[in-house]
């Protein structure tokens, strides 16, 4: 995974809630087997309208998105965060994110940072007056900083140390690969298998 | 004597999905979370192939094929069982075959009599059971909560990483009860109340926690129904949601293939029991729901939220205090079509989809079925009627359903996931509407420029014989 420590770009202002998974990356996308190449599929449907913001010249750069509350809801789809990735953002600012979404996100290099609902207001106006302000993402110090306004953000001490270092969750987990061994071996005998096929 | 803060610890009374937490922790403390064993993973052709990937360029093997599965499901066709058109589907389902293949995973595939649903698929072989630990590659799996597990959805990276270890690092969540309490009028069923559930909590009501339905109207449901509810934990953003298993539990499971038997089914069932809340035990939030209030409910927007009783009418964005929620509102009517004001029973569909994970399960049939029998599908309604699993196709044909659906003018098809999101080509058209038993109303859910109603099955076949949204009490 890649690490992230701190990303200085520009911000597309994304006015709306309850963006679900399913309009981050419709399902018809989801049929590649490969880890990239999902840029096309990122918000497909509204970016067939021209007035779609990320049509616009101005936002094509951004690398931070902000947006409303609930963003990633819905199904599981990894595919999203990929899409949002090979697209070219690195950040995601939104008051608060699906779950499951959030999860995938920090295991794969994307910053999603909760941010309350007054400071998304103004990062979009900031955004909407002036698309080339620069806004950083800093995990270091767990601020938003644009212009003379610096938000702080909570983040989980495991989390951000595992991004920071760009660590992969498997191989952690392997390290305990003893205490797995353990638990295995103290498991009801009764617990199902699916093999052999008992049907 | 007093006791030590650990020895406090371990007797203090425990939620139900505490204590199916509790025993499947393998490591905790320290500033990592906890590290919880996978006791079943359901693989689909959709969100395994990177995870399979990401074993290969490692070197590494699955390491318990005995607690995996998988099946085929999102892209397969529903009019055949030989022929996937799409070459990108067809080439998915070939990786997720040429996987299972080379990491020794048992596969259900198109075509063979276990194939299905995946959520379907669990419960049905007997491998879903009390206090397990189930996830999979998709968000739905909170279904299998139903047993009394916990059950959850995973991204792709932790599809890997369960592969790999058999495990999942988990931080420990929040607990939430929803307590329905009374029983369920007539005619309303599992599906109204869930609809309602979400309608109440909004689409983020959940978060970070795992919910325990509970209370009489919960008790009387039937496994079939229990799975409804639980199916639609993620759609109010919660983690998992489970319900105590009882004696319908206990006899759902017996029998199946992979169900305990002799003395270690009397073993399950002792350690089974114990699988409830304790009295006393604390949970960070309750809603309480009384049954005897509920109607028949379906959605009218874009998000499972924006629900309304079938007796009401569209609601206008300004009927929304919270700002957020009010445009939320707008753009979804400007989606849906709709008119504030509209009463909800007049509003037209085109197609009508009977199937998913939600609602997809032979009593899911059997209730619409008996509203449909003798009766025919309205003049220009597409019906479309999906079985979840191959399994469940058998049973209905044996039970007569399909010659009531044939008869009534339905479309009856083979098992999959379908219309539920549109990866085949069951898809709605551009600005066509449906009554769906489905759980996403997302836009663009079924197929681009696709309006969606959510609905129960007994409204989705009122639905298809009126060409309105109705319920059985309607026709």
């Amino acid at each position: 995974m890649d690490k992230f420590t701190t990303h200085t770009g520009t911000a597309a202002p994304l006015r709306r809630s309850n963006v679900d998974t399913d309009q981050i990356i419709p399902a018809v996308y989801l049929k590649r087997v490969t880890k990239t190449g999902f840029e096309d599929g990122l918000f497909a449907e509204w970016r067939e309208d021209e007035k779609f913001l990320l049509n616009q010249p101005e936002y094509r750069d951004a690398t931070i998105l902000v947006t409303g509350t609930e963003f990633g809801t819905g199904s599981s789809r990894e595919h999203a965060v990929w899409a949002l990735k090979d697209y070219g953002f690195k950040a995601v600012i939104a008051p608060r994110f699906g779950d499951i979404f959030r999860g995938n996100s920090l295991k794969n290099g994307l910053l999603t940072v909760e941010l309350p609902e007054a400071a998304v207001e103004e990062l979009w106006l900031l955004a909407e007056v002036r698309p080339d302000a620069e806004v950083t993402v800093d995990l270091v110090a767990c601020e938003v900083r644009a212009g003379d306004r610096t938000w702080g953000f909570e983040f989980d001490e495991f989390l951000r140390w595992r991004m920071m270092e760009g660590l992969d969750d498997v191989a952690l987990t392997l390290r305990d690969e003893d205490k797995i061994a353990a638990f295995e071996s103290n498991r009801d005998a009764w617990r199902p298998r699916t093999l052999p096929a008992a049907v | 004597m007093s006791r030590t803060p650990q020895e406090a610890e371990e007797t203090r009374p425990r939620t139900l999905a505490e204590k199916v937490w509790d025993a499947h922790v393998v490591r905790t403390g320290g500033q990592q979370p906890d590290l919880l064993y996978i006791d079943l993973h359901l693989l689909h052709e959709v969100t395994s192939p990177q995870a399979f990937d990401g074993l290969r360029q490692a070197g590494r093997k699955v390491r318990r094929t005995d607690l995996t599965i998988a099946t085929e499901d999102h892209n397969t066709p529903t009019d055949n069982l030989f022929t996937i058109a799409d070459p990108t589907s067809r080439k998915q389902i070939e990786t997720l075959r040429a996987n299972c293949e080379e990491f020794g995973v048992r596969i259900h595939s198109l075509g063979d009599a276990e194939q299905g649903v995946v959520h379907v698929v669990g419960p049905q072989l007997g491998l879903t059971q009390p206090g397990m630990t189930v996830v999979c590659g998709d968000s739905h799996t909170s279904t299998h909560g139903a047993f009394g597990s916990i059950a959850f959805g995973i991204g792709t990276s932790e599809v890997e990483h369960v592969l790999a270890t058999q495990t999942l690092p988990q931080a420990k969540p929040k607990y939430m009860a929803v307590t329905v309490n009374g029983s369920l009028p007539e005619g309303v069923s599992a599906k109204d109340l869930i609809l309602k559930i979400i309608s109440i909590t909004g689409t983020g009501g959940g978060k970070g926690h795992i919910v325990e339905y509970r209370g009489q109207a919960i008790e009387e449901l039937s496994m079939e129904g229990r799975m409804t509810v639980c199916n639609m934990s993620i759609e109010w953003g919660a983690k998992a949601g489970l319900i105590a298993p009882d004696q319908a539990t206990f006899d759902y499971v017996q029998g199946r293939a992979h169900a305990p038997q002799g003395e270690d089914w009397d073993a399950a069932v002792e350690y089974w029991r114990g699988l409830k809340t304790d009295e006393g035990a604390v949970f960070d939030k309750e809603i309480v729901i009384d049954a005897a209030s509920l109607s028949p409910f379906v959605t009218w927007g874009t998000n499972p939220g924006q629900g309304i009783e079938l007796s009401g009418a569209v609601p206008a964005p300004e009927d929304f205090e919270d700002p957020v929620e009010r445009t939320t509102a707008a753009n979804a009517l400007t989606y849906m079509g709709l008119e504030a004001g509209t009463p909800m029973r007049q509003i037209g569909v085109d197609v009508v989809f009977l199937g998913s994970c939600t609602n997809g399960r032979i009593e899911d049939l059997r209730t619409a079925a008996e509203v449909i029998k003798g009766r025919k599908v309205a003049d220009g309604v597409n019906m479309m009627v999906v079985p979840g699993s191959a399994k469940v196709r058998e049973q209905a044909i044996a039970e007569g359903l399909d010659r009531v659906f044939i008869d009534a003018g339905a479309d009856w098809r083979f098992a999959g996931c379908s219309m539920c999101l549109g990866m085949n080509p069951d898809q709605l058209t551009p600005g066509q509407r449906a009554a769906s038993t489905s759980n996403r109303n997302f836009e663009g859910r079924q197929g681009k420029g696709g309006r969606t109603h959510l609905v129960s099955p007994a409204v989705a076949a009122a639905t298809a014989v009126t060409g309105r949204l109705a319920s059985p009490a309607d026709l």
